[in-house]
């Protein structure tokens, strides 16, 4: 499959009306404590969105409810035209084109990096075995790690692992990619490789929303930057918005913090 | 890292000869071999040596009586029904004769003599059908026909009544064959019953959360023998009349459902140890409950749990004996049974040996088994 040809897609998908994820009025508790409130956002297809606030502003949480991991208690989040709901099967569709990429990497460990990609193609998409296994090498050789399709994620380094792990996704064909801080997890000289892969990625057209504090990554690629504190949004708006003119005590807080802590 | 460990090599090879690499020496002799490893854990100091040679001189010794008692005084056979020989070495010598005598009597019970080689065919075929399944090879769906042919088999060479075997009823069935039966049904039923009630107590649904929990509480609960008591006593004044399930099959069942609520704990125990990651993951992928629970969770779960398994399944398989005490006879019974009469009564040291040593048989390879699997099965962790 080529790349530009995925390109050419996502770009025929930007200028359709529909936006691939609606968060409407969004609320979430957990127990008493409010940890989304009244999120609203819509994400259009091909753009890519970063979101950034301190710990336990509910960046995570937010992200995590868009295929579900959470469940939100008010307001509508709609994905690819699909509203979530109880609806198992709705659920189902969401998830087979929404990947996600966590901050611990999640790989299996029983299971080589190679059986790793192709266990959803085959068990969910019901692709056959070598069709699935020519589609993981493909992905494996775009996140540069062909090499290793057969050991087990154990005997990777933690930046190897994260590019797996979006390899994994990836063998999925989702249009939607979620990265819940993805290179948190990672000693310094791994954050780069990981990092790489994902401009690789956006520069593909993929719909991308990533939680992260890298602000390089977010300049360099982000089409939005989503401020949250306390479980809101707080300001939204391009990287250079967002970045050198912020328009809240909040951020400008925020924004001092993360320099100083790099 | 590579930096760092270059610059320590550099400085020590500097800080001995300038220049200069030292050349690698030979541990001293005194630390390596046998004799370094005695000195190092038997006689590291006066005290440790003499108890060394306290304990030395008793497993000697022990093993000196032992010797004279199970070998050289022993008796190993008698003429049929004539014991004096045994009694007069009673107290310094073995009789090894009434295993002799008495051995078939004690692996097939009362089944009829003539007969006794089907129930021979049956324990052979219950350790092939314990071999390939222990094999990774056929761990894939030709376990299903292999297992369902065999047990097919042993249930014909049992009963008989077909293909010219004389009909055998139950009642007469005894010894090896029966806590083979036993054991390998109740297991083997018992451990997926287990993965179901341990998935359902940790169910999202109430009414199936709340069935596994009763169900695994009320077993765990009483006493194994006290459902034996129930399944042989009780039970059966429920029954409409004329309906009569086998005694056997309801000591069966009744050692299902017992094994089945500790595995389901045990099995739980895995299902805890998982981080959540690998739930989220899954579900993220898309994979089904089952799909989720069948390729990411149950695997990994169950390969942590491999050494509590295995120590609950060789408790059942010798918890098994326990039906004895409803008149089911099995290898622990039928030995029981054939010192009873009064010309071998008082050799029953030598027959429980026996019978302990067949235990002893099928419950180290079981631990053995499991080191090995255990082993192989976790090569992924390596680095």
């Amino acid at each position: 499959m080529g790349e530009t040809g995925q390109a050419q897609l996502a770009s025929a998908a930007r200028t359709d009306a529909q936006p691939a994820i609606i968060l409407d009025r969004v609320n979430k508790w957990f127990g008493a404590l409010h940890v989304l409130r009244d999120v609203s956002l819509q994400v259009a297809f091909g753009e890519r969105v970063v979101v950034c606030g301190p710990s336990g502003s509910g960046k995570s949480t937010m992200i995590r409810c868009i295929n579900r991991l959470e469940t939100h208690q008010e307001g509508r989040i709609i994905v690819d035209g699909i509203e979530l709901s109880e609806d198992v099967k709705a659920l189902d569709a969401i998830r087979r084109e929404v990947g996600m990429v966590f901050q611990s990497f999640n790989l299996f460990p029983h299971l080589t990096v190679l059986e790793n990609c192709t266990l959803a193609p085959i068990w969910v998409r019901r692709m056959p075995k070598r069709e699935a296994e020519a589609l993981a090498m493909h992905y494996l050789e775009r996140v540069r790690i062909p090499e290793q399709a057969k050991k087990y994620p154990g005997q990777l380094s933690g930046g190897q692992q994260q590019r797996v792990a979006i390899a994994r996704a990836l063998c999925m064909k989702p249009k939607i990619m979620l990265f819940d801080e993805p290179t948190s997890a990672l000693d310094p000289e791994m954050i780069k490789e990981v990092l790489d892969t994902m401009v690789e990625l956006a520069e593909t057209g993929m719909t991308m929303m990533v939680v992260t504090h890298e602000m390089g990554f977010a300049r360099q690629v982000a089409d939005r930057v989503v401020f949250m504190d306390r479980g809101e949004i707080v300001e939204l708006g391009t990287p250079d918005q967002v970045f050198n003119n912020p328009q809240t005590e909040r951020l400008r807080l925020f924004l001092s913090q993360i320099l100083r802590g790099h | 890292m590579a930096d760092t460990t270059t610059r320590i090599q550099l400085e020590t090879a500097v800080a001995r000869v300038p220049g200069e690499a030292s050349a690698p020496r030979k541990p001293p002799v005194t630390a390596t071999g046998f004799l370094g490893w005695l000195r190092a854990n038997l006689f590291s100091s006066w005290i440790n040596a003499a108890v060394t040679l306290v304990l030395l001189y008793l497993v000697v010794r022990w093993v000196i009586g032992f010797v004279e008692w199970g070998i050289l005084n022993a008796v190993w056979s008698v003429p049929a029904g004539q014991t004096q020989a045994c009694r007069e070495v009673q107290g310094v010598g073995a009789c090894w004769a009434v295993v002799t005598e008495k051995h078939r009597f004690i692996l097939f019970g009362t089944y009829p003599y003539e007969e006794h080689w089907r129930p021979a065919l049956v324990c052979a075929l219950f350790i092939g059908l314990y071999v390939v399944s222990a094999m990774r090879r056929f761990w894939n769906w030709t376990l299903v026909p292999i297992w369902t042919v065999t047990l097919t088999v042993i249930g014909i060479l049992m009963w008989g009544g077909v293909f010219g075997l004389p009909y055998v009823p139950q009642e007469r069935w005894g010894g090896l064959p029966i806590t083979l039966i036993l054991a390998t049904f109740g297991l083997a039923f018992a451990f997926p019953l287990a993965i179901l009630v341990a998935l359902g107590r940790r169910s999202q649904l109430p009414a199936i959360k709340a069935i596994c929990v009763l169900y695994v509480e009320l077993i765990r609960g009483v006493p194994l023998i006290s459902l034996l008591f129930m399944a042989s006593v009780m039970f059966p004044l429920f029954l409409p009349e004329g309906v009569n399930i086998d005694k056997l099959l309801r000591a069966q069942i009744a050692i299902i459902l017992f094994a089945g609520a500790y595995l389901a704990e045990v099995v739980r125990g895995g299902l805890q140890a998982l981080p959540k990651g690998q739930y989220e993951a899954a579900e993220a992928l898309g994979l089904s409950y089952w799909q989720k629970t069948g390729l990411i969770i149950l695997p990994q779960a169950l390969r942590l749990v491999i050494p509590p398994l295995v120590n609950t399944f060789i408790g059942f398989f010798k918890d098994t004996s326990l039906v004895l005490i409803i008149g089911i006879f099995d290898l622990l019974t039928a030995g029981k049974t054939a010192i009873i009469e009064p010309a071998w009564q008082g050799f029953g040291v030598e027959v429980y040996i026996f019978v302990g040593f067949i235990y002893f048989l099928f419950c180290y390879a079981m631990s053995k088994y499991s080191q090995n699997l255990e082993a192989e099965l976790n090569r992924h962790r390596r680095r």
